[in-house]
């Protein structure tokens, strides 16, 4: 009898624990699918044409985004550039020349953790500090400023992405080259990073997406314009800032661009992450 | 085919042509890792330097005091202080039995049709960008949070109750809690995606043999699951509070921007990036702007501490 009350009352907490985990779950994507249908149902009634042809209006006036949309492709376009070249070069050194001695190794080890540091830091302590190095010497807000602060937090993503994809790769490729009589530099650049081209790929993909909605360093680096400006020496209007200014504003047709607006981040940045996950899996495939 | 070693043949190999180079890239690659390195000690020396003048100017009032007045040029910081550390507290609180349940729910008993389905949304989630969810909690969670369970609460206390406490504050929706809520929300996925991998790193033959002797799920969930993936689990939660801690926009949208100390769940706060967000382009003095960036440093400090914890965790020899 004692038995069957102990085998009862486990089947009880059991019970108990697959409900729980259950509606946790239930709970969970009911409440990601309102985010997401209300970012859609708000969203889509304010596109237009006019969202990709007209700058930010005055409040009560006719307008887009489109300052903000060009503004922010192009600070996120200079910020890859900058971050992918120093992400992939310091992710080699990582992986390839870190194994070189004790002093290389020791220093290697300090990179490594301090770029996971700065991976996980406070976005907005990015932009206090690019305000210090560009906005303050300069005493103005500019747009280098903005793709400065976007570029340091897409680099240590790349620099890790590249860093493991390169461990990744099979010692007989590193052999292979030697075997050809390639220098090492030339066997990392035609053999290894064409290698692992996929990965590193996926892991500028992943740091576009992150800084494309990155909001908070670009406040007061590169500020935001009302007009179309493609000076990167002057502030640069770009979505994340508008629809931050936007959102809190009290105007119903400022409010209505600043939905527009976070349902065109969110598609891009959901697109890009399918992007990587199909590419991802074809490479599994072959 | 295994190789020999070049010495026992008696080979030598020539320098390929273009060797002279090796060292050359070495050092860009090299220079490159530098820049990193220097990035990072630059933004703590520049928070150091630029948070200087308050916090020898205030001492230690800065963390004790919660009088912010850029009027009269005094600024004390506990309010923003604590404000970021309760809501991380409170929103990780929230967050953790949720995503847990979903990770547990994906790996032992999800049907296999919506698996695929329900992980990649999880994972696709925790990817969205924060000033969307902070968009959605000041217009749509807002207004619901308001009417559901602010006024109900706030109104049926009764006078002098630990609940009346607890809950005061103004119903407008936005506060404390409202905010942590919201930080829950952007935090989940992340966790739960985090977690549902590392359960997956349970062998199926660890689980099974549990299965095996009887044990019902929630039995292979606590004692074999869990102590396996045990420290793993700590950093990745760790991780977690780490972004609760640093994230400004899902926050500034929602939490009510007053710089005193919070009294109730409702009542409005901040934190220190909400407050520097808010302040720092329109700073009002040389005072105003170096105790903005004094706040800065000490979010540094407590992501650091947090994640340095995190690090330790995760990094040290896996599964003990």
């Amino acid at each position: 009898m004692a038995l069957l009350d102990r085998r009862s009352r486990r089947k009880a907490a059991n019970a108990v624990f697959v409900t729980f985990c259950t509606g946790a779950a239930a709970l969970a994507i009911m409440t990601l699918f309102a985010i997401l249908f209300s970012l859609v149902v708000k969203g889509v009634s304010g596109i237009n044409l006019d969202i990709f042809t007209m700058s930010t209006p005055a409040p009560d006036s006719r307008g887009g985004l489109a300052n903000a949309i060009v503004g922010s492709v192009m600070l996120c376009t200079v910020a890859m550039v900058g971050a992918v070249t120093v992400g992939v070069l310091a992710g080699t050194f990582l992986a390839e020349y870190a194994g070189l001695n004790r002093w290389t190794s020791a220093y290697a080890s300090i990179v490594r953790f301090l770029n996971d540091v700065l991976l996980s830091a406070p976005s907005i302590l990015i932009g206090l500090f690019v305000y210090y190095i560009a906005v303050k010497p300069v005493h103005g807000f500019n747009g280098w400023a903005g793709a400065l602060a976007l570029g340091l937090i897409a680099a240590p993503v790349v620099t890790r992405t590249t860093e493991d994809v390169l461990k990744l790769q099979a010692k007989q490729l590193r052999e292979s080259g030697v075997a050809l009589g390639a220098p090492m530099w030339v066997t990392i650049q035609k053999i290894l990073w064409r290698a692992s081209q996929g990965g590193i790929i996926t892991g500028a993909l992943l740091a576009f997406a992150r800084i494309s909605g990155e909001t908070a360093p670009l406040l007061f680096t590169s500020l935001g314009n009302q007009f179309m400006n493609l000076d990167m020496t002057k502030p640069i209007s770009n979505l994340p800032a508008v629809i931050f200014q936007f959102g809190l504003s009290a105007y119903d047709d400022w409010q209505r661009l600043a939905w527009v607006g976070a349902l065109l981040i969110a598609a891009t940045v959901l697109t890009i992450n399918i992007i990587v996950r199909v590419l991802s899996q074809e490479q599994k495939r072959s | 085919m295994t190789a020999l070693p070049a010495k026992s043949l008696g080979v030598k190999r020539t320098r390929p042509n273009g060797a002279s180079l090796d060292p050359v890239f070495m050092l860009v690659c090299g220079f490159a890792a530098t820049l990193l390195l220097s990035a990072l000690a630059g933004i703590v020396g520049s928070l150091l330097v630029g948070g200087w003048p308050a916090l020898s100017h205030f001492k230690l009032a800065f963390f004790t005091s919660s009088d912010w007045d850029p009027v009269q040029d005094i600024y004390g910081g506990a309010g923003p202080i604590v404000g970021t550390l309760i809501t991380a507290v409170l929103s990780l609180a929230l967050a953790l039995p949720v995503a847990f349940g979903v990770a547990v729910f994906l790996v032992e008993f999800c049907p296999p049709l919506l698996r695929r389905p329900i992980g990649i949304a999880v994972e696709l989630l925790a990817g969205v960008p924060s000033i969307v969810y902070g968009m959605w909690g000041l217009f749509i969670f807002a207004p619901l949070f308001r009417d559901i369970v602010e006024m109900p609460l706030i109104t049926s206390a009764p006078p002098g109750s630990l609940q009346e406490k607890i809950f005061s504050g103004i119903p407008n929706g936005s506060g404390i809690l409202a905010a942590s809520i919201i930080l829950a929300v952007m935090i989940l996925p992340y966790i739960a995606a985090t977690l549902r991998e590392l359960f997956l790193t349970v062998p199926a033959k660890v689980r099974e043999s549990a299965y095996g002797v009887g044990c019902t799920t929630m039995e292979v969930v606590w004692s074999v699951t869990l102590p396996y993936v045990r420290r793993s689990a700590i950093g990745a939660v760790m991780l977690g509070l780490g972004r609760a801690l640093g994230e400004t926009m899902a926050v500034t949208f929602i939490i009510g921007n007053s710089h005193t100390f919070p009294k109730g769940l409702f009542d409005g706060g901040s934190t220190i990036a909400s407050t520097i967000a808010n302040e720092f382009a329109e700073a009002s003095s040389d005072m105003h702007t170096s105790a903005l960036i004094a706040l800065g440093f000490v979010l540094f400090v407590i992501t650091f501490a947090v994640l340095a914890i995190a690090r330790a965790l995760l990094g040290a020899p896996k599964h003990g």
